[in-house]
């Protein structure tokens, strides 16, 4: 729906502040402009409703270009938000929220009846459409920012850094109100933010920029997972990047690559020797080719008893698999939901590779709480042998 | 103790006398700050708009301010003759710099950011202008005009010497003569009452257009603690 082609913008004296910027924005997308100060972030946002004007290239809002349009019409039609809230301290939050509609010549008791219905959306009282703005404390107060720039339904929204100069926790809260709002609205927001973790909570997709230039788009977990060079490593941040790390840990990294299966011939006696042998309840079975068929588990064998009878009549065809190559995490919510104990491993051609059990994540889970600092692996290790003997007791 | 009793005889015999000056007086301050007004607010805005024309504006004025009302009144008198006319012109030139400079102070502190929301949400110059700035600064701007008004009532007290009466002319009545303390006294006390009663007068409704002041509803302090 907005279009950049080529666009430039230079000051007088001759800073570049955007550099040659093409970028193509899709309905409903959650972009994010993210830079260090005076990357041209803003300036680009600014250019779209022509707060600032383009030296060059155009600018294209639903295939129509902005420079040629009546700029106040333009402006009515995006909605904005800014850091600094900007609310007319002397209208009530009745007119302050009504007041795009209120320009567009839209009767008073319409505008009522909007401005009440878009306080609803933030669950906030009707008694306070007659307040003021400095009775609303910061929160409350950008809550009214972000329902102005709604109050005439534009589809596209831009936002400056609008909850920059909030508290950490209210800021938190708005982020997630207005992520749902977004989505619930589907409306098409441009946010510029200097916030790494704002941006990858909130963003579709998010533009790095530097000195004028786009870095690097892509969705939050393109850029955790490969960042387009060293600036935006450094942007991102070395824990970032080592969260995500973890975050983006493949199935294949982590799993036991021997799993006890067993040929689709053997019979069950000889199921329940390699049980024993392997100190294992459940066994896999595989074929020739050494693609998963299915699993044995010793109740079953327990149930029948005809012990010479094939694994494959016995076996338990329809099992939960996971490719090697899938995330961790989307794993793991498996498993967990699931409850099941483990869950083989396959290839693209559903051969067994290996395995993941619980044991496994454990494993994940201690890495991630001790893994990083030396010091308390250390004290973990002495507690561990410390436990050990307990064990050994107990068993 | 006597010149108490002086000064109320005097009262007594032309209680209607001074009353009348007391009007004209009034009406002569009032009169050049409404035309100064009429010139001064317009200016103001022109030159918050128009930065580079505001140092050129701004030293005229200040100009104006530094002649001495007496030697104002009487170049004045030169021009225009004797009458009340001349000191409402005087006035009207005394009045300009606290005017125009509080417009233009006024108009120049609304919050940029207020600004800008309001240029990004698609106000005309003119809506800027009624809906944001001008009310934004409207306590600023009675404040100049407070200002102007205690200075007009101030010179107005030397009108009398150019034929323009008023409070002024009982004070020099009151200094042409042996012994005239009571009625000079009989002059300088509703001056001065004048004055401090409009200073108290415009300052409340200063405060009262002042929209930090605004508030309805529901106090909110205990409240807003609810939503964060």
């Amino acid at each position: 729906m907005l279009v950049f082609e080529n666009v430039s913008k230079v000051y007088p004296g001759g800073k570049r502040a955007v550099d040659h910027l093409d970028l193509e924005i899709g309905e409903g997308e959650f972009i994010c402009f993210i830079g260090p100060s005076g990357c041209g972030k803003t300036t680009t946002m600014k250019m779209i409703n022509r707060l600032v004007k383009p030296t060059d290239g155009k600018i294209l809002l639903n295939g129509k270009n902005i420079l040629e349009q009546n700029v106040v019409e333009l402006r009515r039609s995006i909605g904005y938000v800014i850091q600094q809230i900007g609310l007319f301290p002397h209208m009530t939050i009745r007119d302050n929220i009504a007041l795009v509609p209120r320009l567009k010549g839209v009767p008073a008791e319409e505008r009522n009846k909007r401005a009440e219905e878009l306080l609803e959306l933030v669950n906030m009282p009707k008694e306070f459409l007659d307040r003021f703005p400095h009775e609303l404390s910061g929160g409350q107060q950008q809550r009214i920012g972000v329902l102005r720039a709604l109050a005439s339904n534009p589809p596209l929204i831009l936002m400056d850094e609008p909850f920059g100069a909030l508290d950490p926790i209210t800021r938190d809260s708005l982020q997630a109100e207005f992520k749902n709002l977004q989505q619930s609205l589907g409306k098409t927001i441009i946010f510029v933010t200097h916030d790494m973790d704002e941006a990858i909570k909130l963003a579709d997709r998010i533009v790095i920029m530097r000195a004028g230039q786009i870095v690097q788009v892509g969705s939050p977990d393109e850029i955790l997972r490969n960042p387009a060079d060293d600036f935006v490593r450094d942007f991102i941040g070395k824990d970032r990047l080592a969260e995500a790390q973890q975050h983006f840990q493949t199935v294949g990294q982590i799993m036991n690559p021997d799993p006890v299966s067993i040929g689709l011939g053997a019979t069950l006696s000889e199921a329940v020797r390699t049980m024993r042998r392997r100190r294992v309840d459940s066994l896999l079975v595989t074929d020739d080719a050494g693609i998963l068929r299915g699993k044995v588990t010793i109740e079953q064998i327990d149930r029948n008893r005809d012990l010479d009878a094939a694994v494959a009549d016995l076996m338990e065809r329809d099992i939960q698999t996971v490719r090697a190559d899938t995330l961790l995490r989307d794993a793991t919510r498996n498993i967990l939901v699931r409850g099941s104990k483990y869950v083989p491993v396959v290839d693209a051609r559903k051969r067994l590779i290996g395995i993941i059990t619980r044991t496994n994540l454990v494993d994940v889970l201690y890495d991630s709480i001790w893994g990083e600092e030396d010091d308390e692996e250390q004290d973990a290790v002495v507690n561990e042998a410390a436990a050990a003997p307990q064990t050994g007791e107990g068993s | 103790m006597n010149m108490l009793q002086e000064l109320l005889t005097y009262y007594q015999q032309n209680g209607s006398y001074v009353m009348e000056q007391f009007v004209r007086h009034f009406l002569m301050s009032a009169y050049g700050v409404l035309f100064a007004a009429i010139v001064g607010i317009p200016v103001g805005i022109l030159i918050a708009r128009y930065g580079r024309l505001s140092g050129w504006v701004l030293t005229a004025a200040n100009l104006i301010q530094t002649i001495p009302a007496l030697a104002m009144l009487a170049v004045l008198m030169l021009v225009m003759g004797l009458g009340a006319n001349t000191v409402v012109m005087g006035l009207f030139l005394y009045s300009l710099l606290p005017i125009i400079r509080n417009t233009y102070t006024g108009l120049k502190s609304v919050d940029l950011p207020i600004l800008e929301a309001g240029r990004a949400m698609g106000m005309t110059r003119a809506q800027r202008l009624f809906m944001v700035e001008l009310p934004l600064s409207l306590s600023v701007i009675m404040a100049g005009l407070r200002t102007a008004l205690i200075i007009a009532i101030g010179v107005a007290t030397i009108g009398a010497f150019i034929g323009g009466g008023g409070l002024g002319s009982i004070i020099i009545r009151g200094t042409n003569i042996t012994d005239g303390g009571a009625i000079i006294l009989a002059g300088a006390i509703p001056t001065a009452l004048m004055a401090v009663i409009a200073d108290i007068l415009l300052g409340w409704v200063e405060r009262a257009l002042s929209p930090a002041n605004k508030k309805r509803g529901i106090p909110a302090a205990g409240e807003t603690t609810e939503i964060i």
